[in-house]
């Protein structure tokens, strides 16, 4: 993708600073190089709504779809087939995507105004706020499907509540983001159906990934403080909420690939902290260098 | 509506095409809201097709190129994210654009909570080729996020579907 177009005439010697002057930006290199999301959109703060919460809950939210956006990366080139390799580097996209607004809208709430790339970038470790459950490398197919099935059918029923949100960016990214979502999700269920469903190899495995991803779970229903502070001035959803429609879901589609619910006990925090509080398991440190890596070690570099 | 009915900085931003489906103007596409002009300052309403759209930018360079062009000193695109956009926004012409250049138009979106579909749904995408009524979805994402991939079992030939959302 590119915003720039490469002229013959400007620095011809340079083919990148070429294409970095043609529209002012010169660190594309680095990203999309594309300005700002939310250019133009009125991210004025309603009453009452109090400013630094709402970007903490908005990057809790960004954080969930940067990292598990940065996991489904890891699936390019990798997945089993040509249509699965697109639709899991599309679904990664769609993720990224409402990272970016969710992240832009922190900056803006918080009154710093800093960037989606300063969160991407520039937090460490513990200031991430994500779930826990996004984190964990995919060690197996079945275990993508897995996991986009929890994770996509707890982000639904969370974004479809959000869409009523009193703040209206939160509240429209969450409406473009509900439809995104439900795609997702029926891929993800079409998948574990199918390998639930499936030879006895792909059942065993679909049985062991939904065990591997299971202590995970319970922590997408436990909220920050911050969270149900927001949802009783009708700004966040108490995740608590979304447990019901949750696990509807989930047993029809294990039921229909003759799957059972895991009931395997749920991965400990540490003094109550998990995710939200910025606690997190080794695999992030992991994906942060990666994710980090370049952009720090040239912090606003223009090539 | 036409180019027409608006002001004549719509009638130029009307001409830009959209990056990744380049047989459709921004307009036909339904992405482009609202062009203000005033004196000979423009502003530029559009709406992301989807959160990642990665050619928002492009649009948003193309707008001004063609604004400036048409000798618009000052142009400012601005994003308007709600009310999400819809497959329905897409303008009659846009649907037949589409369809000539063998990408299927989408049906009606969706409006409800989608009800997990785990038999395959009765296909409703017709061929863009022959016109065979009954195809087959091959993978729910093609080479955009906005697309999905189908084969139909008339000629053979596989083909892409602007799906609903």
């Amino acid at each position: 993708m590119s915003t720039h177009r490469a002229s013959s005439t400007t620095n011809a010697g340079n083919a990148y600073q070429a294409l970095a002057e043609a529209h002012d930006d010169a660190r594309w290199a680095f990203g999309t190089g594309f300005d700002d999301p939310l250019s133009g959109v009125d991210t004025t703060l309603p009453d009452d709504v109090p400013g630094g919460k709402l970007a903490e809950y908005c990057l809790m939210l960004g954080d969930d779809a940067l990292i598990a956006a940065h996991r489904l990366q890891e699936w390019c080139t990798n997945a089993p087939e040509l249509e699965d390799e697109v639709a899991i580097a599309n679904i990664s996209l769609d993720l990224l995507g409402q990272a970016r607004l969710l992240l832009a809208r922190a900056g803006r709430a918080d009154g710093t105004g800093r960037s989606e790339d300063h969160y991407a970038y520039f937090r460490d470790e513990h200031e991430f706020r994500n779930v826990r459950l996004v984190e964990r490398p995919h060690t197996d197919f079945a275990d993508l499907a897995a996991f986009l099935l929890l994770f996509g059918s707890w982000r639904l029923a969370l974004l479809g509540r959000l869409t009523g949100a009193r703040d209206p960016v939160l509240a429209a990214i969450a409406g473009k983001a509900v439809k995104e979502l439900s795609y997702h999700r029926e891929y993800a269920a079409g998948w574990v159906v199918r390998l639930g469903d499936g030879t006895e190899l792909s059942r065993r495995r679909m049985i062991a990934a939904l065990d591997r991803w299971w202590p995970f779970v319970d922590e997408l229903f436990h909220g920050h403080p911050a969270e149900i502070q927001l949802a009783t001035l009708g700004v966040a959803v108490d995740p608590a909420y979304l447990r019901g429609e949750f696990d509807t879901v989930l047993a029809s589609v294990l039921s229909a690939g003759r799957l059972s619910v895991p009931d395997g006990a749920p991965v400990a925090g540490v003094a109550g902290r998990t995710g939200r509080h910025g606690l997190h398991t080794e695999a992030l440190g992991g994906i942060l260098t990666e994710l980090q890596g370049l952009a720090r070690a040239h912090p606003e570099a223009t090539w | 509506m036409s180019a027409e009915d608006h002001g004549p900085a719509y009638a130029v931003a009307a001409t830009v095409t959209d990056p990744e489906l380049p047989v459709l103007t921004l307009a036909e596409l339904g992405i482009l809201r609202e062009v203000r002009d005033v004196d000979d300052a423009v502003v530029v309403s559009i709406t992301p097709t989807y959160s990642g759209c990665p050619a928002m930018a492009q649009m948003r360079a193309d707008l001004t190129d063609a604004l400036r062009a048409a000798g618009y000193a000052t142009v400012e695109v601005r994003t308007v994210l709600h009310p999400p956009w819809t497959t329905d926004w897409i303008s009659e012409t846009g649907r037949r654009k589409l369809a000539a250049a063998g990408i299927a138009p989408p049906g009606p979106a969706r409006t409800e909570a989608v009800v997990l579909p785990l038999a395959a749904p009765p296909s409703r995408v017709r061929c863009p080729r022959c016109g065979c009524p009954d195809t087959v979805e091959i993978s729910r994402f093609s080479g955009t996020a906005c697309k999905a991939l189908r084969r139909c079992p008339n000629c053979v030939e596989p083909f892409e579907h602007l799906k609903e959302i």
